[in-house]
């Protein structure tokens, strides 16, 4: 065999440094020996047979003085709290690595779940765009969507910035933090998505008939609102972590968030011409149903069945629906006048089977959890 | 999405902050800091729409890669001398990525500026990837590389390892403290814009050299990222410096931040990149000709300096302090030298040098030879197990280290090291910006004035004293750096895959292990002072052992 030069007379390229390739065979099962068939990561307990990919990439990337660090953590804060406090909820915990997020989400899937959430949405309004189909929308329902759907899009966003953001810097576990992580990314760009399509509409019809900016004044200031903002704000206020996740997803989303975007856009729309809105709202809709609210029933529930602190966790959870339950019956009712406001109104759409409908599903949830339903619901 | 939708697109999410007014905020972390309310701009325009699609296109290139390197077995080509210390980086380094994330939040509540809270939050799921797709290169490396041991025990072996704690305080000096201090000046400023150019750009150059392209295909889709982040930091330095009453504290957390990010990732990568290679091409670059680039040039002069003009008080000197120890003081090459005294309590394999490396070393660092050849020599032939202790237990001449207690690498520039008694008991200190940061960044006021967000030091920061008068195997089972046959080490001083080449638990049976502080504090003060002077003065490696 002769040797093989490299190509570089031909262009000039002359003398060149290139680091050599030498062939080592340090490949997998090249050699036998202690450890060599050790192919896995084997410092924490799979949940099911084997460790999924998830699991792998997420468990115990954040330590934990309970488990391996042996020097605890190193830097503090001046009062003495740790770099990941347990104090930091009322929540106790025998076992913080023992929740999975059963999406298992992680780099991989995020990035394709939201891209794919974007596409829909894009391709929903490119195709609605390509057929015009908004010479069909009654005008006083553009209003409606200039003023109310717009405006859900702050709740979104004041979830996604200053709940779900702060909550995963300081749940206990990478696992749990994890999961809330994906949750704001899912609430930040949902508020984007709802603004942009208001750009697109504002577009569309001209500002003239669709005021793209009156979402604003409607949050500050239109009395339905005022619920729905006071909520958020109060659940953005809060330092408690766990709480604030409940709070946000256990009773805020279940009986405000579906009850607007379920029971009141996806319903309306259509009778009004508009099968373009139910789609983008869908979107926002389904990772709630699908995905965050998944995840955060399943970190309940494990932290309402530890072992240790189960029943002392249980009784907290229903604390805190006392305390928060209030707040978002008062925004859900707020929302009531906003069922009178379409012209055209699908059968079966008053604001009481609207608000029995979520009433059910939060019923639901709450016994899932093993929780009692507060009697501010049902009021 | 096309550059100008975006543009538009940006203006129209700026609508969606809003002042609360139900409840006056009350934040959960806290800055001793002043910013008023700013109007710094977010000039890279982001938006979710486009970034998650941009992402996703950046995550199929490295996913593809890794399936290209899996199908033509790359690890045929790689060098171990390399992958070895692939154990240790890619277990330290998922943490202070997640703790990026994780930082967010101190910002959003310290910075009144929405604009930049939405950069922020890029930022924060940006992190999340960083820390993911690192994991699963360290999970590829494990189920194709020769001998994954090391591997399949990383988070635990980061959790318990000295060398783990020195990098993690990387990542807790993100998330801890005063909000501007940790995740500004520590994080954005110095870590993302300054570190992460030797960190992502130099290291992948050196991983392509020694037969592994899928790091630097990782690492360059995360360095891609951190424009963004440095972008972060820019604006809210920006508005830090907009108010006099910040100049003091910027000043001290420049310091603290330079200095021990110098002294730990300085230690870490110089070491993965001189000691790790197998490329000994004279005219490739060393660690000291990288830094001095991308570090010194390109940081340094080209993004701090420029700085003052908006009244920022740069530290030049600890940057040529830096300098000094990386080029005239053998920085690096002392902490690989610890790196290799310590391999026992290790948990991946450290190669010896051989006559080729010396060659290349002493022709990038004149005079290298003198200083460490022959103790190199040593450690070569004490490599393979042949009744004779591990070197640490040998009669080289080397003096095993004190502890530096704020960057915990060992006092390892003997002339330099401080000792004092500070909260109560004696202290090492690598340097006296080290005893500066414990003594005087780190309390609850600066130059009189209160500081009472800033973060405080905290935990078990010596590791040897967890194992003062401990058996050596003992020490290693109770680790857990012991492979699965319940005998043979994790760590090894070769590359050497052969069974009978291997260092196992009884040879390490009745070594008697020792912290260097807790008998620095059981010593009276004259023996002290005599201890402490014969430390400083240095040691001699012997001949022969």
């Amino acid at each position: 065999m002769t040797e093989e030069k490299a190509i570089t007379e031909g262009v000039g390229r002359g003398e060149r440094s290139l680091p050599p390739i030498r062939l080592t065979d340090a490949e997998a099962g090249a050699a036998v020996f202690a450890g060599s068939n050790s192919r896995k990561y084997n410092y924490f307990e799979p949940k099911g047979r084997r460790a999924s990919h998830y699991e792998d990439v997420t468990v115990d990337v954040q330590p934990d003085p309970e488990k391996y660090l042996t020097q605890g953590w190193i830097l503090g804060w001046p009062n003495g709290d740790l770099g990941y406090d347990p104090k930091w909820t009322k929540i106790k915990s025998s076992n913080w690595h023992e929740f999975r997020d059963p999406n298992e989400e992680w780099e991989k899937t995020f990035y394709i779940n939201n891209s794919n959430s974007i596409r829909q949405i894009q391709q929903s309004i490119e195709d609605a765009k390509s057929e015009n189909i908004f010479e069909d929308w009654s005008r006083d329902w553009l209003n409606i969507l200039a003023r109310h759907v717009s405006t859900w899009s702050h709740a979104d966003h004041g979830l996604g910035m200053y709940v779900f953001m702060p909550a995963q810097r300081a749940a206990m576990s990478n696992m749990l933090n994890n999961a809330i992580a994906v949750n704001c990314m899912h609430k930040l760009r949902t508020a984007q998505d709802i603004l942009l399509y208001n750009l697109e509409l504002t577009e569309i019809f001209g500002e003239d008939v669709f005021d793209g900016a009156a979402h604003k004044d409607t949050w500050m200031n239109d009395p339905s609102w005022q619920g729905v903002r006071e909520n958020v704000e109060r659940i953005m206020n809060e330092k408690d972590w766990a709480e604030t996740v409940f709070a946000a997803n256990i009773v805020f989303e279940p009986l405000v968030g579906e009850l607007f975007r379920s029971q009141f856009v996806m319903r309306f729309a259509a009778p009004n011409g508009d099968f373009l809105t139910p789609s983008i709202i869908g979107v926002s809709e389904r990772e709630f149903n699908d995905r965050d609210l998944r995840y955060s029933k399943e970190m309940y529930r494990v932290m309402g069945a530890d072992e240790v602190h189960g029943e002392a966790n249980r009784e907290l959870m229903q604390e805190w629906l006392a305390k928060w339950t209030p707040y978002s019956v008062a925004a859900a009712k707020g929302l009531e006048p906003l069922w009178s406001e379409p012209e055209t109104k699908p059968a079966a759409a008053s604001f009481e089977t609207a608000y029995e409908r979520v009433q059910t599903r939060f019923e639901g949830i709450l016994s899932d959890l093993e929780l009692r339903m507060p009697q501010e619901v049902t009021a | 999405m096309a550059r100008r939708s975006v543009t538009k697109a940006h203006k129209k999410i700026q609508e969606l902050s809003w002042e609360p007014t139900f409840v006056e905020k009350d934040p959960k972390y806290k800055t001793d800091y002043v910013l008023n309310k700013g109007s710094q701009k977010d000039p890279m325009k982001q938006v979710m729409q486009s970034y998650f699609t941009m992402q996703e296109e950046k995550d199929h290139r490295v996913y593809g890669a890794i399936d290209g390197a899996v199908r033509g077995n790359m690890w045929r080509q790689v060098q171990p001398r390399w992958m070895e210390w692939q154990k240790l980086f890619l277990s330290i380094i998922p943490f202070p990525e997640i703790s990026a994330a994780r930082a967010m939040p101190l910002l959003t509540e310290a910075v009144p500026n929405p604009e930049i809270h939405n950069g922020l939050a890029f930022q924060m799921i940006d992190e999340v990837r960083h820390s993911t797709i690192q994991m699963n290169l360290k999970r590829e490396y494990m189920k194709n590389y020769i001998d994954p041991a090391g591997f399949d025990i990383t988070e635990k072996a980061f959790s318990n390892n000295y060398a783990g704690t020195i990098g993690r305080q990387f990542g807790e000096g993100f998330i801890t403290g005063d909000a501007i201090t940790a995740c500004n000046i520590y994080l954005q400023v110095v870590a993302e814009t300054a570190f992460t150019n030797t960190l992502f750009v130099a290291m992948p150059s050196e991983a392509a050299a020694n037969g592994d392209y899928l790091l630097p295909t990782v690492f360059l889709s995360v360095q891609s990222d951190e424009s963004r982040h440095m972008n972060n930091g820019y604006g809210t330095l920006l508005m830090a410096l907009a108010n006099d009453e910040n100049k003091d504290l910027i000043e001290r957390d420049l310091i603290y931040s330079l200095w021990n990010q110098h002294a730990v990732v300085d230690a870490a990568i110089g070491t993965f990149i001189e000691y790790g290679t197998k490329d000994r091409r004279k005219d490739r670059e060393s660690y000291a000709e990288m830094w001095r680039r991308w570090y010194y040039d390109d940081y340094y002069r080209s993004y701090l300096v420029p700085l003052e003009k908006y009244g920022l008080k740069v530290p030049h000197d600890v940057i040529e302090e830096s300098w000094d120890r990386i080029w005239n003081k053998g920085y690096v090459h002392r902490v690989a030298q610890f790196f290799a005294t310590g391999w026992p309590v290790n948990y991946w394999r450290i190669d010896p040098m051989t006559d080729e490396d010396f060659e290349w070393f002493e022709h990038k660092y004149p005079g290298w030879y003198d200083e460490f050849g022959v103790w190199w020599e040593h450690y070569r032939s004490l490599s393979e197990p042949n009744g004779h202790k591990p070197i640490a237990f040998e009669n080289t001449g080397y003096v095993y280290p004190h502890r530096c207690w704020s960057c915990m690498v060992p006092c390892l520039i003997r002339e330099d090291t401080v000792m004092d008694y500070v909260d109560g008991q004696w202290r090492t200190y690598c340097h006296e910006y080290c005893h500066w940061t414990d003594t005087v960044a780190f309390r609850d006021e600066y130059k009189g004035r209160p500081t009472p967000s800033m973060g405080k030091m905290t935990g078990k920061r010596e590791w040897e004293t967890l194992y003062h008068g401990w058996d050596l195997a003992d020490i290693q089972k109770d680790l857990g750096y012991v492979r699965d046959d319940g005998k043979t080490l994790v760590p090894q001083p070769h590359v050497q895959f052969d069974e009978k080449k291997m260092w196992t638990l009884d040879r390490m049976k009745g070594i008697e292990f020792q912290s260097p502080n807790v008998l620095l504090n059981q010593m009276s003060d004259e023996e002290r002072e005599k201890h402490m002077a014969e430390y400083k003065a240095g040691f001699t490696i012997n001949s022969s052992y």
